[in-house]
């Protein structure tokens, strides 16, 4: 054990059930105020169970220290910068939270009558208008809960669309750039992936993409930009190509921060769209979700929508206009989940679109494109410029891809050792090794919400330890120093796993 | 910043989108606006909703309106916790990191198996994410599924089939509970998993075990959804054999928030660890031999496995979880017990009460804990809206769901309802039957016989 361990290193990890003493107590219950027979008396003894579950038994001051000093092992945007490729960190205004907070949302029963629940529905309503604005698509269902629900959703609506239409496809392309969720949706829909290659500019390989295409293909499912952050100039002929063999084309909506109010997916040829939530409309990330992934849809997939869809009707019955759930639904593909979707996320997101406006908006994707182009363009001077070059050296839209493959080859640092001696600079690493297609990946989206300032001194600190590296590697190979915890043995928790606090 | 790129406007960066395809008008929504003003806007619409302060809501069918602790948003709304992404930089994650270790602890000991996930999104989906692992452990197609189930989870059990290729027969219920001999009749040697609910969707506390037997001996998995709230005192189903334990997490620590966000809880036997669904957290230790805790078993996931994965799952329900984990550690273990005998006691006096009006009686017989049905005489709509009117949201109309009972209505209880709100309850009930017509508009109470 090294002499200089830090605070923090020093407070070694205890989880909250060893911190538990018999006897002690936090909650305080309510008297139940009715007769309180035996148990047995209201429900057979042997559906009852005998011994409690062992949860911890603390008391309150503990429970907020312990939850409190968890939190201090945390890094998150709000402590500092956070550049992970794809995920799109931008700021999350605590306006949000009040408003998703209000009893009038936060203590709304799903099951409320929808006539007693229209301020929710009008909020639903008005987020899927803004949706379909911003996709340029006619059609929003807000029900998937995430993006990777989202992508699923769009392979049934397609497998229901061409079920409709008497036919049976089997196959779904992707390229090779494409996230890990897009092949892991095909496989849950009941498809077969078929890999697409990417040409030397980063996009789609036109002649491989027409090699794939034929009547089997149900789906392309595309991200554009794509994950290099590169916008694909072919798409009108990929979208051409994919209609004429009679296929979808789903756009994975991770990186529609790039393009809010300046192309639309929609007007690309996209039939279905997925957003995060989470990632361009500002949900907070929460240490992996909550998040959610509504749909966009032309006309043609419309009718296939999960149910039930929110719909704004007209006067009659002696009623103004107002909203309702609409379950009459004959061609749907049914529901994904219970009740409407993630509300609380809906809120948020559309105080969110409320905030920014149409302008706000537009230039919300103008400055992400900018400070992504900036970052690259500190990146290429200096040491990164030779060590870390651009995967493909054009301008970016909001990220960018560099490949560590010199850094590696010539300082012997891997793009892992840069990640983690970053840790020690106090800035989040970028998505690393990935997309598989770069060697030694570091994927960089900057977002709209840093400062000048925040991106040089990033570019700085990657300077710095390539110049560190040139002197002595083995201080980015051993990092990070000055974490909680130092680098840990990930091979031994899947080998070996140790997935629950042993009580006995 | 512009120079250094080399360019002369940040527009010239967009110039790579294909002149046609950029949008070159300004989207079609409104300015933007001041924080007070969107404040205004969504409050005034948030007023526009009867919530569970304004009404006193007996509404439950799988989402409940139980009192979280004031230390659930202190802590979950800490920057910390809110704001991180999912820990791919363990170093820096092991706050996250931990409270998913400690959350799958906690489920792993309400559900009584060794394994537990991190978490998936919601109860419904986690049901048709249990289906997908059954037919990979099973290389069956066909699932057998109680009608106790959540018609929601059954609805999305049929939408995921549709793609990865399912059979569902549904079993019905008799006397509240699944039937029996029913369900062994449903189960062949195809069958790749049974579906039971406890309690069951209509508030029956189910014999887990006696029903599970048929599903061993054909070799399906059992795979039972729980209302994690009644484990304090309901036998848990690692207990009765089942192989898969899920269910919806809202209970615990998350609100209504209208359906969401809240989470699913998944846990199975060991034998089934490297096929299950979403994060799970590990204990592992740092070089230096620190303990720490990193994401375990990722082969298993998508964004190394690809089209292999065991499932897609990325963004999952993490600060749900972690809710879940701080008001279970608050109630502790004999703070969790109490709260299940405390809805079981008020539940039971509930449902004598209500049974005592005039034009109500019992849907069911069969124990019940949180939740129970009964059946009006008058229609239930025009009965939902008078009770409306006086502030009350009596219960949930189960027609739409069970054509075959037009006449049911399921009220749920938590520790928030009170026994006074229970007795407005009954009298509100009584005299909404009475003004609708019903039995009871010469008096609202049965005499004492004809209770029970």
């Amino acid at each position: 054990m090294p002499a200089s361990e830090t605070p923090m290193q020093r407070e070694r990890a205890v989880t909250i059930f060893e911190r538990s003493k018999p006897g002690r107590r936090a909650a305080v219950l309510p008297q139940a105020g009715v007769p309180e027979p035996p148990l047995e008396e209201l429900i057979p003894a042997r559906l009852l169970r005998e011994d409690p579950p062992r949860l911890p038994e603390v008391a309150e001051p503990e429970i907020v220290r312990h939850y409190n000093r968890l939190s201090r092992r945390n890094f998150d945007l709000d402590t500092g910068f956070y550049p992970l490729g794809s995920c799109t960190m931008k700021h999350n205004p605590r306006l949000n939270e009040r408003v998703a907070a209000l009893p009038g949302h936060a203590r709304l029963h799903p099951a409320q009558d929808p006539r007693r629940a229209q301020g929710a529905l009008e909020v639903m309503w008005l987020l899927q208008c803004s949706l379909a604005e911003i996709c340029g698509l006619p059609h929003v269902s807000l029900q998937p809960s995430a993006g990777s629900h989202g992508e699923l959703a769009g392979l049934l609506l397609t497998r229901a669309y061409h079920a409709d239409r008497g036919e049976r496809r089997t196959k779904v392309l992707a390229p090779d750039t494409a996230h890990g969720t897009n092949p892991a949706s095909v496989t849950m829909a009941g498809y077969e992936v078929v890999k697409v290659a990417t040409n030397e500019h980063g996009g789609v390989e036109m002649d491989d993409l027409r090699e794939k295409v034929s009547e089997e293909v149900a789906c392309l499912m595309l991200t554009n930009p794509n994950t290099l952050g590169l916008f694909d100039e072919n798409i009108a002929e990929i979208a051409a190509l994919i209609h004429e063999a009679g296929g979808t084309l789903y756009y994975d909506g991770a990186n529609l921060n790039a393009v809010m109010g300046h192309s639309r997916p929609g007007d690309m040829g996209f039939d279905i769209v997925h957003v995060n939530l989470h990632k361009s409309f500002s949900q907070p990330h929460g240490g992996g979700g909550p998040g959610a992934g509504p749909i966009a849809v032309s006309e043609r997939i419309e009718p296939f929508l999960p149910r039930p869809q929110v719909v704004k009707r007209g006067e009659g019955n002696g009623r103004g206009p107002h909203y309702d759930l609409d379950f009459e639904r004959p061609k749907s593909i049914g529901r994904l989940r219970g009740f409407q979707g993630n509300f609380g996320v809906f809120i948020r997101s559309y105080a969110y679109i409320l905030s920014l406006g149409a302008d706000g908006l537009a230039e919300a994707s103008e400055t992400a494109v900018l400070n992504a182009n900036y970052l690259k363009a500190r990146l290429a001077e200096g040491r990164a410029g030779s060590r870390l070059p651009i995967a493909f050296d054009r301008h970016c839209m909001h990220e960018f891809v560099l490949s560590g493959k010199p850094m590696k080859k010539e300082l012997g640092l891997a793009t892992l050792d840069l990640a983690k001696r970053l840790l020690d600079f106090g800035f989040h690493p970028p998505t690393v090794y990935f997309p598989l297609l770069v060697e030694e990946a570091l994927m960089v989206e900057p977002t709209e919400t840093e400062t000048k300032e925040s991106l040089d001194a990033f570019a700085d600190a990657i300077e710095d330890i390539l110049a560190e590296a040139e002197e002595d590697r083995e201080l980015a190979k051993q990092a990070p120093y000055t974490t909680p915890v130092r680098r840990l043995d990930e091979v031994k928790a899947t080998r070996h796993p140790v997935l629950r606090q042993s009580l006995d | 910043m512009l120079a250094a790129i080399g360019v002369e406007s940040a527009a010239d960066l967009f110039e790579q989108v294909p002149e046609p395809l950029r949008l070159g008008r300004a989207l079609d929504l409104p300015a933007g606006m001041s924080e007070a003003d969107v404040f205004e806007r969504l409050s005034a619409l948030a007023a526009r909703n009867a919530d569970a302060e304004e009404e006193v809501c007996f509404l439950g069918a799988g989402m409940y309106d139980h009192y979280v602790p004031a230390i659930v948003d202190a802590i979950t709304q800490r920057s910390e916790f809110l704001t991180p992404y999912t820990p791919y930089q363990p170093e820096i994650s092991q706050g996250g990191l931990q409270a998913m270790f400690e959350f799958q602890t906690a489920m792993s000991e309400l559900t009584a198996l060794p394994v537990a996930t991190a978490g998936l999104y919601e109860g419904p989906s986690s049901v048709a994410s249990a289906g997908y692992l059954a037919i990979g452990a099973t290389g069956r197609r066909r699932f057998v599924v109680s009608r106790g189930v959540h018609p929601h989870s059954r609805e999305t059990l049929s939408t995921y089939g549709s793609g990865y290729g399912a059979e569902v027969v549904e079993v019905g219920l008799e006397g509240g509970l699944t039937d029996p001999a029913a369900l062994a009749a449903a189960i062949d040697e195809e069958t790749a998993a049974v579906f039971l609910q406890n309690p069951n969707f209509l508030g029956a506390v189910e014999d887990v075990e006696a029903l599970g037997a048929a599903a061993r001996q054909s070799g399906a998995l059992l795979i039972v959804a729980v209302d994690p709230m009644t484990l304090g005192v309901l036998r848990p189903p690692g207990e009765c054999g089942a192989d898969i334990a899920l269910g919806e997490g809202q209970p615990l620590g998350n609100r209504l928030d209208f359906g969401g966000p809240s989470f699913a809880f998944f846990c199975g036997t060991e034998e089934l660890l490297r096929r299950m669904p979403g994060r799970i957290a590990g204990e592992t230790e740092d070089v230096d031999g620190r303990r720490g805790f990193v994401l375990a078993l990722q082969t298993r996931e998508q964004h190394i496995r690809r089209e292999k994965a065991t499932h897609n799952i990325c963004t999952a329900q993490a600060l749900n979880a972690l809710a879940a984990m701080v008001h279970l550690a608050w109630l502790g273990r004999q703070g969790f017990r109490e709260l299940g005998e405390l809805l079981a006691r008020r539940t039971a006096y509930a449902r004598e009460r209500l049974a005592a009006v005039e034009g109500v009686e019992l849907l069911h017989e069969a124990p019940v804990v949180r939740e129970f049905a009964v059946r009006l005489d008058v229609p239930v709509d025009a009965v939902l809206e008078r009770c409306a009117e006086r502030g009350m949201a009596a219960g949930y109309a189960l027609e739409r769901d069970y054509p075959e009972h037009p006449d049911g209505l399921l009220v749920a209880i938590t520790e928030r309802r009170t026994r006074e709100q229970i007795d407005a309850l009954a009298e509100t009930l009584g005299a909404a039957i009475a003004a609708s017509g019903g039995p009871a508009s010469h008096s609202q109470a049965k005499s004492p016989q004809e209770v029970r």
